[in-house]
């Protein structure tokens, strides 16, 4: 039985480690990224909102004389997280604001602001812009959060891994096996020895070692390139990246249980993909969403592998910490491979 | 001598169709037995009940006597019609990988040497030709050095000398004292390589047995063939058994000297006329009225 397993387990990597095209894309795909918002959302470069400025050729020279609203606007413009952006026409800058690319429009010259009744950001840099005017409030003190402030692209990281995981446990298990199914080399391996489960066995076994290993030259990589710090142990690490994991790859054995169509196949591994990507927090947090979206959310194991990975590499946390994202991940786990094994057919329909 | 493979009442229906209709036979240790027919007649579908891909609607298939079990798998050797091979493999490593799928397994080199590997034995899977990828299945189903061997239509889509080097290796394969079981649609194939055939249409056998005993019993003739020049009226006064063949006449008679004096004696241009003796596809043509290959 063993050997049977074995020998399929090394087949598959095999056909992995030599298709150039889908290695580096498990490689690439993350780096890409990371980087991309690492560079959109780095420290000094993150915005959140846009304020566009009108200059004229006059308003230019009277800016160099400092006017009175010139003052204020400079004390405005020092406003952290706005990207304040020029203009020469007033009725371009006024058609940008309609369309909500920028948040607000400034005339410092004139003494003239401009907001969207209906854009919600321009109602906060509209405070933003009366608040700059004003001394600190007495009444409050200022406190700050103590110990090291988790960025956003550190935030983000955990979730991209995990967004990885899930892609790789979807569609490397069920779309090779379906193109197993649909190219007759399950029906060719099913008239030799090998029974249904030592073929599972094997494919499982495969995929998470194609999935931890590439999860952790990716982590190892982008802690080398961007500095990126994990707080929690490397073992506890390791063992929801492997559950998490494991959930996905069962799931995926359950699309392809039966199907022989490749087109079919990818169609449900998006149905499933999608709404993971957006509910299981990987880009933002659903803090303040309806509760049945976060009830929702708690159903997909993709949320519990990236809670749990961002309560280790963000916060330091411990086993126990994460008991609940454990418990869960094994509960889908056992429940996806029972319906995968129970449903899977070595034959097309 | 116990058969190696017993097949009774067989019966497989599909949903909308009968595909294999209450057949019978035996096949002897050591030899080849072929089943044939046109495309649709059943073989694949026989063929892959007894190999336990399909369950059967009804009728029993024994093995050394018995009922198939494990050991089934593990004594027969299959190759399918239409497989892919691992992609990213080469020749050695898919053989490897089969091969380790038995607990008894064939030699390498000698499964090499057989199925005339040697030269593309480190080529990947991806990169050989039909030829050599018929060359490779069939050696995947020696992989565990068999008792009994399914072939399904190795020699399909093959070149002419790529068929005959298929030939070339069953017939090794036959010599080392193994059972073969072949489906083709190729009668020369089945002349060639079998000891006995079974003629299959419509999912039934209607003839069986060694192909000089069918051919004796039902095709001791001559079949002249001659393009179709002939009027309808003349055809209709023909005394022997003629058939249509796309734009030639087949003739099939025992009596080659007058059919020829009552073509000439009717000025028919024998200028295109082939004579031969018969053989299986001509028993096809009488026992079905239609063409093999179609």
């Amino acid at each position: 039985m063993w050997r049977r397993i074995w020998t399929l387990f090394k087949t598959r990597n095999h056909e992995f480690f030599r298709d150039k095209s889908a290695l580096g894309w498990n490689f690439v795909f993350p780096f890409l990224i990371i980087a991309g918002f690492g560079f959109l959302f780095g420290d000094n470069g993150k915005t959140l909102y846009k304020a566009g400025i009108i200059r004229t050729e006059v308003s230019e020279t009277a800016s160099m004389n400092l006017s009175s609203n010139n003052l204020k606007f400079e004390i405005f413009r020092k406003t952290n997280f706005i990207e304040f952006i020029d203009f020469k026409s007033k009725d371009a800058a006024i058609e940008k604001l309609r369309h909500h690319r920028i948040d607000f429009l400034i005339n410092p010259d004139s003494g003239k602001y401009w907001v969207s009744k209906s854009s919600p950001n321009g109602y906060i840099v509209e405070k933003l812009f009366h608040a700059s005017f004003y001394d600190k409030p007495e009444t409050f003190i200022k406190q700050t959060i103590k110990g090291r402030e988790v960025p956003y692209v550190e935030w983000l990281f955990p979730g991209i891994l995990g967004m990885n995981i899930m892609f790789s446990g979807l569609f490397g298990v069920g779309y090779v096996v379906v193109r197993y199914r649909k190219n007759d080399v399950l029906k060719r391996l099913s008239v030799t020895p090998l029974k249904p489960y030592e073929f599972l066995t094997s494919q499982i076994l495969s995929r998470m070692y194609i999935l931890l290993t590439t999860t952790f030259i990716v982590l190892a990589g982008c802690m080398l390139f961007f500095k990126f710090e994990n707080r929690g142990s490397y073992a506890n690490l390791f063992i929801i990246f492997a559950l998490g994991g494991f959930s996905m790859v069962a799931l995926g054995l359950i699309v392809a249980s039966r199907s022989s169509s490749e087109e079919f196949a990818g169609g449900i591994l998006n149905l499933i993909t999608w709404p993971m990507m957006f509910l299981s927090e990987v880009w933002f947090s659903l803090e303040g969403a309806h509760p049945l979206v976060q009830q929702f959310s708690k159903l997909l194991p993709l949320t519990h592998l990236i809670d749990g990975a961002r309560k280790i590499m963000n916060d330091g946390a411990g086993l126990l910490d994460i008991k609940y994202q454990v418990l869960m991940l094994t509960l889908m786990s056992i429940v996806f491979l029972v319906t995968g094994s129970v449903l899977f057919k070595w034959q097309k329909d | 001598m116990q058969p190696i493979l017993e097949v009774r009442n067989l019966v497989k229906c599909f949903p909308e169709v009968r595909a294999v209709d209450d057949i019978s036979f035996i096949i002897e240790p050591g030899t080849c037995f072929g089943i044939i027919g046109p495309n649709g007649a059943g073989k694949t579908t026989t063929i892959e009940v007894i190999e336990g891909i399909l369950s059967q609607t009804s009728g029993d298939i024994l093995y050394k006597g018995k009922k198939r079990g494990t050991i089934f798998n593990e004594e027969v050797g299959i190759q399918l019609q239409n497989t892919e091979l691992p992609m990213f493999l080469t020749v050695k490593e898919t053989l490897d990988t089969f091969r380790n799928l038995y607990n008894n397994m064939a030699d390498l080199d000698d499964l090499v040497e057989t199925c005339h590997l040697k030269d593309i034995i480190n080529r990947d899977n991806r990169k050989i030709s039909g030829g050599q990828k018929q060359r490779l299945l069939l050696s995947m189903a020696l992989a565990n050095d068999p008792e009994l061997v399914f072939l399904d239509e190795p020699t399909t889509g093959l070149d002419p000398q790529a068929r005959r080097n298929l030939w070339d290796i069953v017939n090794l394969i036959k010599q080392k004292n193994k059972t073969v079981v072949l489906t083709t649609h190729y009668m020369d194939e089945a002349q060639i390589l079998c000891d006995r055939i079974a003629l299959m249409d419509y999912g039934k056998i209607i003839a069986i047995g060694s192909p000089a005993e069918l051919l004796e019993k039902h095709c001791k003739g001559t079949t002249l063939s001659i393009k179709n020049t002939i009027n309808k009226n003349m055809l209709e006064k023909l005394p022997w058994e003629w058939f249509k063949i796309q734009d030639r006449i087949e003739i099939h008679t025992n009596e080659i000297n007058e059919c020829i004096n009552f073509l000439l004696e009717n000025k028919i241009d024998l200028s295109t006329m082939v004579v031969r003796s018969q053989n299986l596809e001509d028993l096809f043509l009488k026992m079905t009225g239609k063409q093999l290959r179609v």
